[in-house]
């Protein structure tokens, strides 16, 4: 048999109801895996071992009783944004200090009420703003992937980076992440995993440290696509906390994997043919779409016409939406609290020392667009730009049942190559970022090595709540891409 | 419509940050460069255009106006950079 760490979700929780091994020899496994790896990693922040044990403990003497929940057992990680009750809680920050949230959220709730076992927090860029993980307090992390015969360390993507690595690295079994412009589905691209942003809505945004509440979004990364279902299915769900989250049944996301595409009609956008675009990835998107063709969808060219606006009107609203939700960091109820002699220098003092560069360029940029005289300029134009985005899903969804693009203009690159210029970092999300200013379903799963011997990834998009489309023609890309390649182990 | 030094002084103002002296000509090159890529939204046609305020058509839930929460003190004080008798302490506001 396979090491316990290499297992997916699904054949791990097969084995745990086969009794092949205890929850706790799971949670073992993963938790010395951590230990190697983390030093060249980087992946996680904070892990928790103790809680680990004994939480698998418990889930096995729950599975004894009969009461085995549908994730019973599985070993997860669990991005720094999601607060976890009594376990530190940073979003990556310095702001936030050795804050110790009272609460959890409810997607990491949900999680443990189906079974599942923390290991850890994961790294991410510093309040999930950023595209490489560099932007994190705790320094970057490392991917798992190095390009063949070169050892230079490549960046994991971001800014659920944390989350991407350790899934790939076989360090848990899957991980929770969140997406604001790409932040689920850009790391799982560079690092050949699966991710999903689920329709906006789907998941509880209560006890996520907020970014862009407009656009945030919790989802999964995972080993394969009926991994990333089965943790979908559990995460999501109605919350009264959350006055955005969507008051919709969840659907069966693991059966949705399976359903023939057979019919399916299959929106190539031709706006997302970027000028210059890397060879290999469009040779990875035209096998994408011949692979669909085999399986019996009907291909069809569509028109979004506003795609090159997305980025660009995303840069106004998000950071207009994060320098309002980070007001509340004035050092006076939580956190770090800088020094001064006046209530004005000590909250100048501890915003200026406790976010970093990236977060404050971004809450700057907010503040702008929002004072007054340009709020109409920048803010209102972007909404507006924002709605012409959407109609042109509106329209094109009329046309097909799904669309396949790229997941990203690239495969990942070096560490500090991209960081001294933030539009060139910001332009990694060209094709992710366009389905959270609508607040549409994506998935990214990988579909091909490049030259270099580096995971690209494959994006489908859905209409709003119909991630079942989205994983059906998922699992079929997977089985016709038959990709298993792994990282050499080279951190072990 | 570059942002100049001052125009960085004023907003990192607003948004109560402090930013070094030296940090400001950087930063006003940085953010005008963003602003100047931003700028291509001039280019679309938005006239007659609902601004989009929200991610989902769905209406906001009401719900009776009860407590459902509350008596917490200790948990909400817990994270305190600094507390006394049950209160946070804060620098003087009142002169």
């Amino acid at each position: 048999m396979a090491e316990l760490t290499e297992l997916t979700l699904k054949a791990a929780l097969d084995g745990l109801a086969a009794k092949d091994f205890s929850a706790e020899e799971l949670a073992r496994a993963h938790l010395e895996a951590i230990e190697a790896a983390n030093p060249q990693l980087n992946a996680f922040v904070l892990t928790t071992p103790e809680a680990a044990l004994e939480g698998a403990r418990r889930s096995d003497a729950r599975r004894a009783r009969g009461e085995a929940g549908p994730l019973e057992g599985a070993a997860l990680g669990v991005k720094d944004l999601f607060a976890t009750e009594g376990v530190r809680t940073t979003a990556a920050s310095r702001i936030l200090g050795d804050f110790k949230p009272p609460y959890e959220s409810t997607v990491t709730a949900n999680l443990w009420r189906d079974g599942a076992v923390m290991l850890g927090k994961l790294n991410l860029d510093e309040f999930a703003m950023g595209s490489s993980n560099e932007t994190s307090a705790f320094g970057p992390v490392v991917n798992p992937w190095k390009g063949r015969g070169s050892n230079q360390a490549l960046t994991p993507g971001g800014s659920s980076g944390g989350s991407a690595a350790a899934v790939a690295a076989d360090l848990c079994l899957g991980a929770t992440a969140t997406d604001t412009g790409g932040s689920i589905r850009q790391p799982a691209a560079f690092t050949g995993t699966v991710g999903i942003k689920p329709t906006y809505g789907r998941c509880s945004r209560f006890g996520i440290v907020a970014f862009a509440s407009s656009l945030d979004q919790a989802g999964p990364i995972a080993k394969t696509v009926e991994d990333a279902a089965l943790l979908l299915r559990s995460m999501a769900g109605h919350d009264p906390k959350d006055s955005t989250s969507l008051p919709v049944e969840t659907p069966d996301f693991a059966a949705a994997v399976q359903r023939s595409v057979k019919g399916l009609r299959i929106g190539v956008p031709e706006e997302y043919r970027l000028d210059g675009m890397a060879p290999e990835i469009a040779a990875m998107w035209d096998q994408g779409i011949a692979w669909l063709k085999d399986a019996g969808c009907e291909i069809r060219s569509v028109r979004l016409p506003h795609t090159r606006y997305a980025l660009p009107a995303y840069y106004i609203v998000a950071p207009a939406e994060a320098s309002s939700n980070l007001a509340r960091y004035d050092g006076m109820r939580f956190g770090y609290r800088g020094e001064g002699r006046s209530l004005s220098e000590v909250y100048e003092a501890t915003r200026g020392e406790g976010f970093g560069a990236e977060v404050k360029r971004r809450i700057l940029i907010g503040a702008y667009v929002l004072s007054a005289g340009y709020y109409d300029a920048y803010y209102l134009k972007a909404q507006k730009v924002r709605r012409r985005i959407v109609q042109d899903f509106e329209t094109a969804f009329q046309e097909v049942d799904a669309l396949l693009t790229p997941t990203a203009p690239s495969a990942a690159f070096g560490l500090g190559e991209r960081v001294a210029d933030p539009i060139a970092m910001y332009l990694n999300d060209v094709f992710t970022v366009t389905t959270n200013l609508a607040g549409l379903p994506g998935l990214s799963l990988p579909a091909a090595l490049d030259a270099q011997g580096l995971p690209l990834g494959l994006q489908v998009i859905g209409r709003a709540l119909d991630e079942e489309t989205v994983f059906a023609v998922a699992g079929a890309l997977e089985k016709a891409a038959g990709f298993r390649a792994k990282p050499e182990r080279w951190w072990a | 419509m570059a942002i100049d030094a001052a125009t960085v002084r004023r907003v990192a103002k607003l948004a109560r940050i402090a930013e070094p002296e030296e940090r400001l000509e950087p930063l006003a090159q940085e953010l005008s460069a963003i602003l100047d890529w931003i700028e291509q939204l001039d280019e679309v046609d938005t006239d007659g255009v609902e601004p989009m305020t929200s991610a989902v058509a769905a209406a906001l839930p009401m719900r009776e106006d009860v407590v459902t929460d509350g008596q917490k003190r200790d948990a909400v004080l817990s994270n305190a950079p600094r507390q006394a008798d049950g209160f946070f302490v804060v620098p003087k506001v009142v002169e």
